[in-house]
């Protein structure tokens, strides 16, 4: 079997898997699930820019508060129609990160991480500062009637699911063949060695940029979704803490690989979801993970996968 | 209160928000400067710092300033000796590679601070000052009689506060001593400019990367130590001075001492006085915007030069 064969396969494999869960699992872990699709649209966002064009950004929160305000406040304050403010959000995701996109990419390295966390945390005391529209920290819920699309309720246990798999399915598909396409293999041209990408006559900053939209996009229409699907909008969302975790999910699964995002999501959830159990300060977890995986797997379960047994994976 | 007397009271806090500033940005300064990593984690050290003073305070009897001196020598000892462990036990093995320092110190971060939360708990605590003797303040003004001294309500400051003030006047300059005149400040600036030349000259970089990691650290502490009279101790009050000293040692120049000294006062007056006039959300999300525009326009800083 070819390698693109191979990839296909596995691609589909997951979506199947992902599929006959719904069936097989208890509701409680049916909903798990479901935030974990949608998770990790955003992960593999944030995976576009961060694993595949090798930019890290500590402000990514903010594109996913974009998409999620972006929808929020035009369905439940407009009163737009779900389909019409669902691609509003994604919208303003790919506006904020096409501006914030201009402006950080004038840094590089260290500054490019600081600049993206500055902006983040000034878009994040923007949404306190307008409490009156935002509802600040506080956010606001949006209601039942609100979050239907074409008679199909989205707050029904098997509505939420769907749409969570077909959003995320669109999104994984559309994603593995970008990575593969001329432009995807330029991104990872840049992240390898950028000086000689642009001397093969590439234009390194603009696609920088395109790759910063994207990312910005798809992490948005991560936000728009958690939004639509499980109708409540906080200021919790564009904290600092929102931009580590997709960083933190990318890492643990593998940066730079299609299947990563998921697999670290997955993981990340349950690891917290089972530790909060017994204690409040669950982000203790996430702390030992973080410093663990830095020193002893930095390229992640997918990236340690890749390199012992699986060469081809994308 | 009339507008010249609150400009002078705001001024007053905004003076005593800079020193403490000033102490926790240079340590994180140093640690650049020296070491080229950037420590996401500075802003638990420095709320560590507040954590131990409270624990020290609240264990040594007597009077309220012994409880106080005995914090502010084993509160910055403490940290700086455990932040030269985290320095030995993760950035050492991870070769001080910057992305990968920055993940691993979010790491610590979030160890540092969930666990002070486990065993401190999320209330907030507050440490006596060791004097407080409340001073008015004096107001000269030209009115109907010519010149004329008065003293308004309300416009009055703590001999704690003046004490903060020169507390950080005398650590700095001691600081600075410790740098330019010593044999230890002459390894730490070696090692800061090359190295590997260094190295190759005998001097220990490991241990001096511990040191400096401590040492910045260390400072830290003593800010927090000072102001936890002040502030309470809380397990979440390290994000505004993370953010906060990021701003002046990107304002000042990544590196520069005497920057990050006048960036400090800079900013902490302008918080100071910004806030007591304006909405201070207002206030915080100019800064971060103005911070981001300069590292975007101006990356060596306003006083830096461009790093190599």
């Amino acid at each position: 079997m070819t390698a693109s064969r191979k990839s296909m396969g596995l691609h589909l494999g997951v979506l199947v898997v992902l599929a006959a869960l719904f069936f097989i699992l208890p509701p409680y872990h049916t909903g798990n699930m479901a935030r974990i699709m949608v998770l990790a649209i955003y992960a593999m966002g944030y995976n576009f820019l961060f694993g595949y064009t090798g930019l890290l950004s500590l402000g990514h929160a903010l594109f996913f508060a974009a998409g999620m305000y972006g929808f929020g406040m035009t369905v439940t304050q407009l009163g737009l129609p779900v389909p019409v403010a669902f691609a509003f959000g994604i919208l303003a995701a790919a506006v904020v990160s096409l501006v914030i996109g201009l402006l950080a990419l004038r840094t590089s390295g260290v500054a490019f991480m600081i600049v993206t966390l500055m902006f983040a945390q000034a878009g994040y005391l923007t949404i306190l500062y307008f409490g009156e529209y935002t509802r600040g920290d506080e956010g606001f819920v949006i209601k039942q009637a609100q979050r239907t699309v074409a008679g199909i309720d989205l707050t029904s246990e098997a509505g939420r699911y769907g749409a969570a798999f077909i959003l995320f399915a669109i999104c994984f598909l559309l994603l593995a063949r970008l990575v593969q396409s001329p432009f995807g293999r330029t991104l990872i041209a840049i992240r390898e060695n950028e000086e000689r990408t642009r001397m093969l006559g590439y234009d390194a900053t603009r696609l920088k940029l395109q790759a910063i939209v994207v990312s910005g996009a798809v992490s948005g229409m991560g936000g728009a979704t958690y939004a639509l699907l499980f109708g409540y909008v906080g200021a919790t969302f564009a904290t600092v803490q929102y931009s580590i975790f997709p960083l933190l999910w990318v890492l643990l699964g593998g940066a730079g690989t299609t299947v990563g995002p998921l697999i670290g999501v997955l993981f990340m959830f349950y690891l917290i979801d089972i530790s909060s159990s017994y204690t409040d300060a669950y982000m203790l977890i996430a702390g030992v993970v973080l410093v663990l995986l830095t020193m002893f797997a930095p390229q992640g379960l997918a990236g340690e996968l890749r390199k012992r047994v699986m060469p081809w994976l994308p | 209160m009339e507008f010249g007397p609150h400009l002078m009271l705001a001024s007053l806090e905004g003076a005593v928000i800079a020193s403490i500033l000033a102490l926790t940005a240079m340590g994180l300064s140093i640690v650049f400067g020296v070491m080229r990593v950037v420590n996401v984690a500075h802003g638990e050290f420095f709320m560590l710092g507040a954590v131990i003073a409270w624990w020290v305070a609240s264990h040594v009897g007597g009077h309220a300033a012994f409880g106080f001196l005995a914090a502010l020598i084993i509160a910055p000892l403490f940290v700086g000796a455990m932040a030269a462990g985290v320095d030995r036990l993760i950035l050492k093995r991870i070769e001080y590679d910057p992305d990968r320092t920055i993940v691993g110190t979010i790491g610590v971060l979030y160890i540092i601070q969930q666990t002070t939360l486990m065993t401190f708990g999320p209330d907030a605590r507050p440490v006596e000052a060791p004097f407080n003797t409340r001073l008015a303040l004096p107001w000269f003004e030209w009115g109907e009689n010519g010149f004329a001294m008065f003293w308004p309500w309300g416009l009055s400051t703590t001999s704690y506060k003046l004490f903060v003030i020169v507390a950080a006047a005398v650590i700095l300059l001691a600081l600075w001593m410790l740098i330019t005149r010593t044999k230890l400040g002459l390894i730490m600036r070696a090692t800061q400019q090359d190295s590997e030349t260094a190295q190759a000259f005998g001097v220990p970089v490991g241990r001096v990367y511990s040191w400096v990691f401590g040492l910045g650290a260390g400072l830290a502490a003593i800010g927090a130590v000072l102001v936890v009279p002040i502030q309470q101790a809380h397990y979440l009050m390290g994000h505004d001075p993370l953010l906060l000293s990021f701003i002046v040692v990107i304002i000042g120049g990544l590196g520069s001492l005497p920057g990050t000294v006048i960036a400090a006062f800079l900013i902490g007056m302008s918080d100071g006085i910004i806030s007591v006039f304006f909405s201070p959300t207002l206030a915080k999300i100019f800064a971060t915007l103005l911070v981001a525009m300069v590292l975007v326009f101006r990356p060596q800083g306003l006083m830096g030069r461009r790093a190599p």
